[in-house]
């Protein structure tokens, strides 16, 4: 049953605070950075209006939000944070203490270049830094599914025992207002659930180790079981975005297809641009042009085989990186080449975009799936 | 001025700190109070007071999935008219779109200067806000000027949605001056 929604319009910022505040988290350490500085701000407001009763803790970097995200999720705290950029790059040495000890910490990262040089804007290149992590990765094309895919992942990675990343584009999308369609409290409380950790620290009638030394004889086990978690939670992603459908009446999946069937040319694409990808594409649909997108939502774990279904019938495809990397090839490209390496009729070519907030236009977009674009740098 | 296609797109120029980002948010909220589709989003390039700034806002009667900046717009408004010396507003401006301008100046003497033929709309923001309101608000002001040239929203929606924005923030006797400093702004030749 879809239950009543109220149309609003917000920023991205401040729809993850919203979402936030339905799924009413215990702990939220934060360390404020440009552009997630909307959603720890909105947030720090509900706090001091009485809305919400989160404990927020501030700290004085990046690398201790993440360290007590640690602490309070291994104590039993639903926790959640947000940053961004240089935030996360500092936060790097404990992202991996998060997915190791498999604390289901819910993170918004609001996605900007990393420095040198210094850049504020719209970038990947901060989350893809962070790709091996152990954490599930989630981006978001636009405030809506900022709102939906922080409810969703607060219950996935309560579900599957690891952290997870919902990602929006820094500017792009967590500073522009658009329209957008909420649940009510109730409703999201329900879906969400309470959380009851399975262990925690502070279960002192049944007391646990987290992080504990794990030598020659155990480490590789311990990391063997993380990938299989890991593994695993692609069908749980999928099988939550089924259950929010129900309530919300919007579907997401592993990746969302657009126009691709019968395509001949397909653009794969993550985060905001991918709006503008669509227009470009029915621009040229109205030309006749067999083309069409598909936009990546659910990175970590990276769906190689339905990936792979999604684009063999094409003859072409085009991937659309907004990060480097350095000295090897784009990330999204990487993961696309791995998919498709059993069809390798496929003509596939790589395109870097969007590097510190470089504004990309339909026109440009029109021009590559035409083939009127030749280099790797859509500057 | 109307729609003359599918999405009615705007271009603010003002100073960082000018209110632009507020100007745009209230007419985008004010739509989305019509069952409007909205986009507004700042260009920010470093963020500091008295830079330049642009503000892109998008109306449409249709969802926007778009993220370009605006390249076309239907309408420029420029909040600070030192900026003619130093911006190209009237960039993507053809001559049946409009110009507006925060100034004391005539329409003659802005075409004049930046050699633009199309539609130019001054409206003395800051003379009305200091007279009605007491203090400089031209990003408020100018609401009722966009509103009657443009016709995207209607007057009633953004009073309502600037009261209901400013009315505890600011206070209702305020609030009201506000409100009449945007209807004298929108009843302005």
């Amino acid at each position: 049953m879809i239950h009543s929604t109220k149309k609003l319009a917000l920023t991205g910022g401040y729809a993850a605070a919203l979402a936030l505040k339905q799924i009413e988290p215990d702990v939220m350490p934060v360390y404020p950075i440009t552009p997630q500085t909307p959603i720890i701000e909105t947030y720090a407001k509900f706090c001091a209006d009485g809305e919400a009763e989160t404990e927020m803790i501030e700290v004085e970097s990046e690398h201790s939000a993440m360290s007590a995200a640690v602490g309070a999720s291994a104590a039993g705290a639903r926790t959640v944070t947000a940053t961004s950029s240089q935030g996360l790059a500092l936060m790097n040495e404990i992202l991996y203490i998060a997915s190791g000890m498999r604390l289901p910490i819910l993170m918004l990262v609001s996605a900007r270049a990393l420095s040198a040089p210094l850049n504020i804007h719209g970038d990947h290149s901060d989350v893809m830094g962070a790709r091996d992590a152990g954490w599930i990765q989630i981006f978001c094309e636009n405030s809506q599914e900022v709102y939906d895919k922080t409810i969703i992942g607060m219950k996935l990675a309560e579900k599957v025992k690891l952290p997870v990343m919902v990602i929006m584009d820094g500017f792009n999308t967590s500073h522009s207002v658009e329209n957008l369609e909420v649940l009510d409290d109730k409703t999201v409380k329900k879906f969400v659930g309470e959380y009851r950790p399975e262990k925690h620290l502070l279960d002192i009638e049944n007391p646990v180790t987290y992080g504990a030394l794990a030598l020659q004889n155990v480490y590789f086990e311990f990391k063997i079981d993380q990938e299989e978690a890991m593994g695993k939670a692609a069908d749980e992603y999928e099988k939550i975005t089924g259950e929010y459908e129900k309530i919300s009446g919007r579907k997401y999946g592993l990746f969302e297809k657009y126009k691709t069937k019968e395509a001949e040319k397909i653009l794969v694409i993550a985060g905001s641009a991918a709006g503008t990808a669509k227009d470009a594409v029915d621009e040229l649909r109205k030309k006749g042009e067999k083309v069409g997108l598909l936009k990546i939502e659910l990175f970590r774990p990276f769906p190689y085989k339905e990936i792979s279904a999604a684009l063999k019938n094409a003859k072409e495809i085009i991937v659309m990186d907004r990060s480097l990397s350095s000295g090897s090839k784009p990330a999204i490209y990487s993961e696309v080449l791995c998919s498709m390496y059993n069809v390798s009729s496929i003509k596939t070519s790589s395109i870097v975009y969007g590097l510190g907030g470089r504004d990309v236009f339909k026109k440009q977009i029109e021009q590559i799936l035409e083939g009127k674009f030749n280099g790797n740098y859509l500057t | 001025m109307k729609y003359h296609k599918d999405i009615l797109e705007i271009i603010f120029h003002a100073r960082g700190g000018q209110g632009a980002k507020t100007a745009a948010e209230i007419l985008a909220q004010a739509a989305v109070l019509e069952g409007k589709f909205v986009q507004a989003f700042p260009s920010f390039g470093p963020e500091r007071s008295g830079a330049p700034t642009k503000t892109y806002l998008r109306i449409s009667d249709k969802a926007i999935r778009t993220k370009e900046p605006v390249i076309d717009p239907d309408a420029v408004i420029v909040l600070d008219e030192t900026l003619l010396d130093s911006v190209k507003v009237t960039d993507g401006l053809d001559k049946n779109e409009a110009l507006i301008v925060n100034t004391k100046k005539s329409a003659a003497d802005i075409s004049h200067k930046l050699n633009f033929k199309g539609k130019i709309y001054p409206v003395d923001a800051n003379g009305i806000s200091l007279e009605i309101i007491g203090q400089p608000r031209p990003n408020t002001v100018i609401l009722g000027k966009i509103v009657k040239i443009t016709e995207m929203v209607k007057l009633e929606s953004v009073l309502a949605e600037f009261r209901k924005i400013f009315e505890a923030k600011i206070g209702k006797e305020n609030c009201e001056k506000n409100v009449a400093a945007i209807e004298k702004a929108y009843d302005t030749v």
